[in-house]
C-alpha cells in the first residue's frame, strides 16, 4: 500500500516536472510569437545593424531599469531635453537685435534625485543659418547656485559638443573645485563627476563621492550675426539604466535580441532534432529493410561521417561561406544525417522486421515502401520522442556555441551574439553581468524545460525506466 | 581517381613554379616559348616528384604510409610555438594540454559516474537518489556554458581564480610553482565540466546498475546470502563492464580532440583552439593530420575493445558466433 502511494506519488512528480518544462516551453512560444509580430524580422534587423547613430539616445552599457526596484540606490535614467519639443523646464529663445544680429538663449532644466553619477554628458545642435554661424556659450548651474562656463564654441549647421569627454573641461573643472575645498583632486575625476557631485572633502576619493541632488541648470548664451537664424539643441544625461533588459556596448538595446532570439533558439533547436531524427530514422528503416549493398553503403556512409569532425567542418562551412542560420540548420541536419542514431535505429528495425505482423503485410503484398512508413516506422516513432525533445537543448547551444566562435549569423540578433558580443567586449573583467547573464538565463531556461519535458517523457514512454 | 583536389594542387604547383621561373633573373633572356617550355619541364618534374605521375591508388597507399608513420606534412599557416611549420610538431606541443585539460576530466567524470552510481543504485528510491534523478536535466546545458557563469563567479566576483590562460604570465621558473599554477587554471574548466556532466552521468550508470541489480542471478545470489560487497562486485558490476569500458575508452579518446568552445572560452592552449584556428585559417594539413589520428585511434580502440568484451564477460567468447 504505502509502496503504492509512493510510487503515485513519484509518477506525480515525473508528471509535474513535465508539466513545469511544458508551462516553461508554452511560454517561450507565446514570446516568438509576439515577437514576431511586434517586430517584424527584418526591422529586428536592421535595428539590431543600424549602429550608434541610430540608439544615440541611449545610454552605453546600461543595466535593465528594474534593478532600481531591488536596490536602495537609485541608479539614474536618462534625461532627454530637446527645444524642438518644448516642455517645462525647456525654454528657447531668439531675439534680433538692431536687424543685424540675432541673440540666443537656450535653457534646460532637470530635476536630479538619483544616487549615482550620470553616464555621459551630449549636446546635439541643429541650426539652419545663411552665412553667419552662431557662436554659443554653455553654462552650468549646479542646485547650490554654483556656476560654471562649460565651453564656447561656433556651431556649424549639424554639431555636437560631448561634454563629458572634454578633457581640457574635466582639468579646468577640476582646478577649480580643487581650489574652493582647498585640496588637490587627485584622481582623474570624470566630467560628469565633476559636474554633479557635492563640493566638500568627499569630491577627493572617487567613492566617497556624493551626488547633489537638485534641479540643475544648463543655458546656452550666443549670438549670430544675421537674423534669418534658428538653433535646436538637445542635452542628453545618459543615465545608467535602460529598458528592461539594458543595453550594450554600442548602447543598442538588448531587449531586441533577448526577445527575437527566442523564436530562432526554438526553432532552430525543434527543427534540427525532430529532422534529423526523422532522418535517421529511415535511413536507418531502409538500411535495415533492404539489407545487402544497400546496407553496405548506407552503413559505410554512417561510419565516415561518424569519424568527421562535426563542429570543424560546420566551421569551415560558415567561415568559407557567411551563411546566415536558416542555411547553418540545414548544413547542421546534413552533416548529422548518417550520424550514430542511424546505428541505433537499424538495429531496432531489424529486430521489429522479423515480427508476424510485418510478414503478414509482407503476404498480402505490400510493397517495401509502404511497409517501412506503415509498419516499421509507426512502431519506433513513440520511442524516439524523449530522445527527440532531449536533443533540442544541443541544437539551441550549437547556434550559440557557433555565436561565441564568432560563426553565428551575421545579421540575425540571437541569445548567443549577445554572449559573444559580452564576452568580446570584457562584460566579466568590467563587471557587466546583467549582459552575460540575460541571453544565458534565457538559454538555460529553455534548455532545462525541454529536458524535464524529455525526461518525463522518458519515463512514461519507455516503462522499464520507471520499474528499475 | 583524386577528383577536384588533384587538380587544384596541380594548378598550385603550376602557379608557383610559373611563378618562380618569371621572377628567376637567370631566365630573363628566355623568349616565351622557351619560358613555357622551361615552366613545363619543371611542372611534369615536380608532379613527379610528389608522385603525381603514379594513379591514384599508388598514391594512397604513399598517403596510408605518411599517415600511420605520422609524417603528417606541413602546416600552410599555422606554425607551432616554437616556430616549426610541422604539422606533427605543432600538433604533439599542443596535445599535453589537452590531455592535462581534458583526460583528467574525463576521468574524473568516470569514476565519480561509476561508484556514486553504483551507491545511488543501492540506495534506490532515497533522498539522494531523488536529488541524483532531479539533477539530472541540469547536463542538458553544454560544460563551456558553466563555464561562463564559474567565470564570473569565481574570477569576476570572488576574484580567486583566474579567467583563463593555462599558467601566469609570466610563468613562473621553479616546477613546483608552475605545477600549482597551471592547477590553479585548470580548476575552472574542471569544475565546469564536472557539474554540466557529472549528474547525467550519476543518472545512467545508476539506472543501468538497477536494470541489472534485477536480474535473475543477483536474485540467486542474494538467495545465497553472498555478502552484498560480493554481489556488486561479481555479479552486478563484472557483467556490466562492456559497456561501460566501452563508454570510457571513446571518451577517453574523444577527449584528446580537445573541446573547441571550452578551450576557447577558458583561452586554453590545446587541441581544440588548434582545431579552431586550423579550421578558420583552412589549414587543411592540420585539420587532415588532426583527424586521421583521430580515426586511428578509433579503430585501434575498437578493434581492442572487441578483444577486452571476450575477457571480461565469459558469456561473450562462450556464445561463439
Amino acid at each position: 500500500m504505502a509502496s503504492r502511494a509512493k510510487r503515485f506519488f513519484e509518477q506525480l512528480l515525473f508528471y509535474r516536472s513535465a508539466a513545469i518544462g511544458l508551462a516553461i516551453i508554452l511560454v517561450l512560444v507565446g514570446i516568438s510569437v509576439y515577437a514576431i509580430f511586434a517586430i517584424p524580422y527584418d526591422e529586428a534587423v536592421r535595428l539590431w545593424r543600424a549602429g550608434e547613430q541610430h540608439w544615440l539616445n541611449n545610454p552605453r552599457n546600461a543595466l535593465p531599469s528594474w534593478v532600481n526596484i531591488f536596490s536602495s540606490k537609485k541608479l539614474p535614467e536618462t534625461i532627454i531635453l530637446d527645444t524642438s519639443e518644448p516642455r517645462p523646464g525647456v525654454s528657447k529663445a531668439i531675439v534680433p537685435v538692431l536687424g543685424r544680429f540675432s541673440q540666443i538663449r537656450i535653457e534646460f532644466s532637470f530635476d536630479y534625485q538619483y544616487d549615482d553619477f550620470p553616464s555621459e554628458l551630449n549636446l546635439f545642435f541643429k541650426s539652419r543659418f545663411n552665412a553667419s554661424a552662431p557662436q554659443l556659450t554653455v553654462h552650468w548651474a549646479k542646485p547650490n547656485g554654483e556656476e560654471y562656463v562649460l565651453n564656447t564654441m561656433i556651431i556649424s549647421r549639424e554639431d555636437k559638443y560631448y561634454i563629458s569627454n572634454d578633457d581640457r573641461l574635466a582639468r579646468e573643472l577640476r582646478g577649480l573645485i580643487s581650489a574652493k575645498v582647498n585640496r588637490t583632486i587627485e584622481y582623474d575625476a570624470p566630467v560628469t563627476l565633476l559636474l554633479f557631485a557635492e563640493e566638500d572633502a568627499s569630491i577627493l576619493n572617487p567613492s566617497t563621492a556624493k551626488v547633489m541632488k537638485g534641479t540643475y541648470r544648463l543655458w546656452i548664451e550666443g549670438m549670430a550675426f544675421e537674423t534669418n537664424v534658428d538653433v535646436d539643441a538637445r542635452l542628453i544625461v545618459y543615465g545608467k539604466v535602460y529598458g528592461w533588459a539594458g543595453t550594450d556596448h554600442l548602447r543598442r538595446d538588448i531587449g531586441i535580441a533577448l526577445l527575437w532570439g527566442t523564436p530562432i533558439a526554438l526553432s532552430f533547436g525543434v527543427v534540427a532534432s525532430v529532422s534529423i531524427a526523422l532522418i535517421q530514422m529511415f535511413i536507418g528503416a531502409i538500411s535495415a529493410w533492404f539489407l545487402g549493398r544497400v546496407d553496405t553503403v548506407l552503413q559505410r556512409l554512417t561510419e565516415v561521417f561518424m569519424v568527421l569532425p562535426f563542429l570543424p567542418v560546420v566551421i569551415m562551412i560558415s567561415t568559407f561561406y557567411k551563411i546566415n542560420i536558416w542555411i547553418l540548420l540545414l548544413v547542421v541536419i546534413g552533416l548529422t544525417a548518417f550520424g550514430s542514431g542511424v546505428k541505433n535505429y537499424r538495429a531496432m528495425f531489424l529486430q521489429i522486421k522479423e515480427f508476424p505482423y510485418v510478414e503478414a503485410a509482407r503476404a498480402y503484398g505490400a510493397g517495401s515502401f509502404r511497409i517501412i512508413v506503415r509498419y516499421l516506422i509507426p512502431k519506433v516513432l513513440p520511442t524516439i520522442i524523449p530522445s527527440m525533445v532531449l536533443s533540442v537543448p544541443d541544437f539551441v547551444f550549437l547556434e550559440a556555441a557557433l555565436a561565441i566562435l564568432g560563426l553565428g549569423d551575421p545579421l540575425a540578433p540571437t541569445w548567443g551574439k549577445i554572449i559573444d558580443d559580452a564576452f568580446t567586449y570584457g562584460a566579466l573583467y568590467k563587471g557587466l553581468y546583467y549582459w552575460v547573464l540575460e541571453p544565458s538565463v534565457l538559454l538555460a531556461i529553455t534548455s532545462l524545460s525541454f529536458a524535464m519535458l524529455g525526461f518525463a517523457l522518458d519515463k512514461i514512454f519507455n516503462p522499464r525506466l520507471k520499474e528499475a | 581517381m583524386g577528383g577536384y583536389v588533384d587538380e587544384i594542387v596541380k594548378g598550385e604547383v603550376y602557379l608557383s613554379i610559373s611563378q618562380r621561373v618569371r621572377q628567376n633573373p637567370a631566365y630573363r633572356h628566355l623568349n616565351e616559348t622557351q619560358v613555357r617550355e622551361l615552366i613545363d619541364a619543371l611542372y611534369a618534374n615536380e608532379l613527379k616528384r610528389i608522385g603525381f605521375d603514379k594513379p591514384f591508388i599508388y598514391r594512397s597507399f604513399a598517403y596510408l604510409k605518411d599517415a600511420i608513420t605520422l609524417s603528417l606534412g606541413r602546416a600552410l599557416w599555422i606554425s607551432s610555438a616554437s616556430g616549426s611549420k610541422s604539422v606533427y610538431i605543432i600538433i604533439t606541443e599542443r596535445l599535453p594540454n589537452t590531455v592535462l585539460l581534458f583526460t583528467t576530466t574525463q576521468l574524473l567524470l568516470f569514476f565519480i559516474g561509476l561508484f556514486v552510481g553504483l551507491f545511488l543504485s543501492r540506495r534506490y528510491g532515497s533522498v539522494a537518489d531523488r536529488l541524483a534523478v532531479m539533477l539530472a536535466p541540469l547536463s542538458s546545458l553544454p560544460g563551456w556554458f558553466y563555464g561562463i557563469f564559474l567565470i564570473l563567479i569565481f574570477a569576476s566576483y570572488l576574484r580567486l581564480l583566474p579567467y583563463g590562460g593555462m599558467v601566469d604570465v609570466p610563468p613562473p621558473t621553479d616546477s613546483l610553482s608552475y605545477a600549482l599554477s597551471v592547477l590553479k587554471h585548470m580548476t575552472l574548466p574542471v569544475l565546469s565540466w564536472l557539474v554540466a556532466y557529472s549528474f547525467i552521468n550519476i543518472y545512467v550508470r545508476r539506472t543501468f546498475f538497477l536494470m541489472f541489480s534485477s536480474e535473475d542471478y543477483v536474485e540467486l545470489a542474494k538467495a545465497k546470502g553472498l555478502p552484498e560487497s560480493v554481489i556488486q562486485r561479481r555479479y552486478v558490476l563484472r557483467p556490466t563492464l562492456p559497456p561501460i569500458i566501452t563508454d570510457f575508452s571513446l571518451s577517453l579518446i574523444a577527449s584528446w580532440m580537445g573541446a573547441i568552445i571550452t578551450e576557447r572560452v577558458f583561452n586554453w592552449p590545446g587541441i581544440g583552439s588548434l582545431l579552431y584556428s586550423a579550421s578558420v585559417m583552412f589549414d587543411t594539413p592540420v585539420l587532415v593530420g588532426l583527424v586521421v589520428i583521430y580515426a586511428y585511434l578509433l579503430a585501434v580502440t575498437v578493434f581492442t575493445l572487441e578483444i577486452v568484451y571476450a575477457i571480461l564477460d565469459p558469456r561473450i567468447r562462450m556464445g561463439g558466433a
